[in-house]
């Protein structure tokens, strides 16, 4: 912690990021409507994505990192080649790709 | 309010960035050696590229009285081409003794290959064999975690490097941690659609200090924003930071890594 940070109290971090962080949940809710509604095969990067979800809901302090460990590539060795550039979010797990 | 950017790309920035960003109080701009957005077909389309960061972009900064530095190496991205990278690497010290190059970067890695794995090993060690400063990119999004092991425990294994002398850049809430834990600098890029937003950044810094660690925002030639910082800034003084904090996060923190070049000089000291 900061030695001068003056820590905002939960109502004033309320005040300041509730109607943000409620416009990004509506938009989440949104995105997965139009993804069900749309025709198509099942998709790695989705199943990342509500694995993601879940960690909101699991109690741990550390919400953030957690969804990124959800969509991160957990092997610990270099690939043989560097197929493209991009990356695309989530990790493909090999026995999809 | 004043800041220094330490990672940004001007040579895909118009005119008016440097206008904007020396406004908000911009008092010296970093620039790391980049991809094009395409790949280079030769070592002489870096030799022109280098000398385009080391002449003319401090040039054009400086009619607007805005000290520009540089790192150099090829980016990951374009490490696949091992013969590639092998002759850019030998031109690379040709470029170290001009005035503004700070070190070496952004080295680092992409998609975590076995070739970006050789690239960034000699680039490390082109570092060590002329006593230059790091600078290290991380891989993006799903790569990320992963890219950052391999780069932090390759260059903790060799020790002719410091670790103070070196920054991580593009730190995220799950690997910020491991980069401070090794003695490293951390670099958290503020991002519209990727990486960090300045909540999360500010977020970072209340729980993991403000040590070693500094904003950037890395704008290029894709959706980024050159005025991040400052506009990072004013959300930490939303959240009740003290002015002195965030002077020493925005201004002191890279004023302290950078000045470990003896070449980073500003103006007013």
């Amino acid at each position: 912690m900061l030695p001068d940070t003056k820590v905002m109290t939960r109502q004033q971090i309320l005040d300041l990021y509730f109607m943000d962080a409620r416009w990004k949940l509506i938009d989440i809710a949104a995105f997965i409507d139009r993804v069900e509604r749309a025709a198509g095969d099942h998709d790695f990067r989705m199943t990342a994505f509500r694995s993601a979800l879940l960690e909101l809901s699991k109690g741990n302090k550390e919400r953030a990192k957690q969804v990124l460990l959800a969509f991160s590539d957990p092997t610990t060795k270099p690939i043989a080649q560097a197929a493209g550039k991009g990356a695309v979010g989530a990790y493909k797990p090999v026995a999809e790709s | 309010m004043r800041y220094i950017e330490p990672h940004a790309h001007m040579v895909s920035r118009v005119t008016d960035d440097y206008v904007k960003m020396v406004t908000a109080g911009c008092a010296a701009v970093c620039e790391p050696a980049f991809w094009a957005g395409f790949d280079r077909s030769s070592a002489d389309g870096f030799f022109d590229y280098f000398c385009q960061l080391t002449e003319h972009e401090p040039k054009r900064a400086a009619k607007f009285g805005l000290p520009h530095f540089c790192w150099l190496c090829i980016n990951p991205k374009e490490s696949e081409d091992l013969r590639l990278a092998e002759e850019v690497l030998t031109i690379i010290p040709k470029f170290l003794d001009r005035p503004t190059v700070l070190g070496i970067g952004e080295i680092g890695l992409n998609k975590n290959s076995r070739n970006e794995m050789t690239v960034l090993e000699k680039h490390v060690d082109l570092a060590a064999r002329h006593n230059q400063m790091i600078l290290v990119h991380t891989p993006h999004l799903e790569d990320k975690l992963k890219g950052t092991r391999f780069i932090v425990d390759l260059i903790k294994n060799d020790k002719r490097i410091q670790p103070g002398r070196v920054i991580i850049d593009h730190v995220e809430e799950h690997t910020v941690q491991m980069v401070l834990d090794a003695g490293m600098w951390a670099g958290m890029t503020l991002y519209p659609e990727s990486k960090c937003s300045p909540a999360r950044a500010i977020d970072m810094v209340e729980i993991y200090g403000d040590e070693r660690i500094w904003m950037n925002c890395a704008c290029d030639w894709g959706v980024s924003d050159p005025l991040a910082v400052p506009k990072t800034a004013l959300e930490m003084r939303k959240r009740g930071h003290s002015a002195a904090a965030v002077d020493k996060l925005i201004y002191q923190n890279p004023l302290r890594f950078l000045s470990q070049c003896p070449r980073f000089k500003l103006a007013d000291g």
